[in-house]
């Protein structure tokens, strides 16, 4: 049997790798759940919650969370409102340009599942998650500031897990 | 007298629909006047006329619209007609909602094409706001304005297929790759019964 030291001196094991990664890893995640730069990206009504929580009384920034105007600069997406057919090639494409590690984050009932207008509207996507991956959903319609605030919290725990090179994990549906 | 006038701070003097549908009549023998059991009152014009009788509209000193409030478009499709034996009504229309600053008046126009060549001339050049009025009528119903410079869709996708708001309209099983199951979405068992 090998002991731990002498595995460690055998440049290009995987499994070495993958021990220091993951340590890299924790540094580096406590780092990110700290800074959560979200995209200021609002379509609908949710964007109103949005902003609320990003005001004075509920003080989004003491959780890291810094609006971004940019996709470029931004880890976090929080999809706030109604998705339509024509506005959803546009979020894939913010999406896409957002760097990895990104999450995203669908808030309200719209974004999760088309909310009010699943049934009989024309124009509006039942759901954003036929476009891009979503980490956590929020119920409501629109969802309170803590219901927003409870999302980023399932999600910095979420991001203390995150792997370089792991796997994606499945979504969080929050109750 | 504040800058912006009133209603009844107007330079000019109010007319009676009857007093503008005189006016309309004299230069296009084609138009009628049609009316509801409400009371609403309309000028009903020949599509391809339209552009011609805005131009009037707007220019008759003793008319000067200037204002086009709102333009909407209506499906008319199985819309219950005078006539007991007349063919089940089919058409598509434009209604016009015209209100003049200077006199202080309203008008409603009305003008109705028929489903397979829906084709109406646009006023775009007359009151520039109906560009996109004209183009969210062409995206949602399928009216074509003669003579607008962009028509293109407004609120749906460029490559969505068939007009949303027609009451025949059957939403598409899929679009772009993604699956959009609905139920009761056509005309018969749909919500329009
Ligand atoms: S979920 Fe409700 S509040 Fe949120 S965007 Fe949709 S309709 Fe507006």
């Amino acid at each position: 049997m090998n002991t731990p030291t002498q595995e460690i001196a055998k440049p290009g094991n995987l499994q070495d790798e993958q021990i220091l990664l993951t340590s890299v890893d924790d540094f580096l995640n406590w780092g990110r759940q700290n800074s959560l730069w979200y995209l200021l990206f609002a379509t609908a009504c949710c964007g109103i919650e949005l902003m609320q929580t990003g005001g004075p009384r509920y003080d989004w920034d003491r959780l890291g969370m810094i609006p971004r105007p940019t996709p470029r600069q931004a880890d976090l997406m929080v999809i706030a409102g109604t998705i339509t057919h024509k506005m959803a090639s546009r979020v894939r494409t913010l999406w896409e340009q957002m760097a990895e590690p990104k999450w995203v984050i669908s808030m309200g009932s719209c974004a999760n599942a088309g909310g009010p207008f699943s049934k009989f509207s024309y124009s509006v996507l039942n759901g954003v998650d036929k476009y891009i991956p979503v980490d956590i959903y929020i119920p409501g319609c629109p969802p309170r500031p803590e219901a927003l605030i409870d999302g980023v919290t399932a999600l910095k725990e979420r991001i203390q897990t995150y792997k370089t090179f792991g796997r994606r994990d499945e979504p969080i549906v929050l109750q | 007298m504040s800058p912006v006038p009133s209603r009844n701070q107007c330079r000019g003097k109010a007319q009676s629909f009857e007093a503008i549908f005189a006016k309309v009549l004299v230069r296009f023998p084609a138009t009628q006047a049609g009316s509801a059991p409400n009371g609403a009152r309309w000028i009903a014009v020949q599509p391809l006329e339209m552009l011609e009788v805005a131009r009037f509209l707007k220019s008759d000193p003793d008319l000067s619209f200037d204002s086009l409030c709102c333009l909407t478009g209506v499906d008319l499709l199985k819309f219950p007609t005078d006539a007991k034996d007349a063919p089940p009504c089919t058409d598509l229309a434009c209604v016009y909602d015209l209100a003049s600053s200077v006199h202080g008046h309203e008008v409603c126009v009305k003008s109705s094409t028929s489903r397979e060549t829906p084709e109406i001339s646009s006023v775009e050049s007359v009151w520039g706001v109906a560009s996109f009025f004209e183009r969210e009528a062409f995206d949602l119903l399928g009216v074509s304005f003669l003579g607008h410079h962009d028509l293109r869709r407004l609120l749906m996708p460029p490559d969505w297929i068939g007009y949303p708001l027609r009451k025949d309209y059957v939403y598409p099983e899929s679009y772009g790759g993604v699956e959009l199951k609905r139920e009761g979405q056509t005309f018969e068992s749909g919500p329009y019964k």
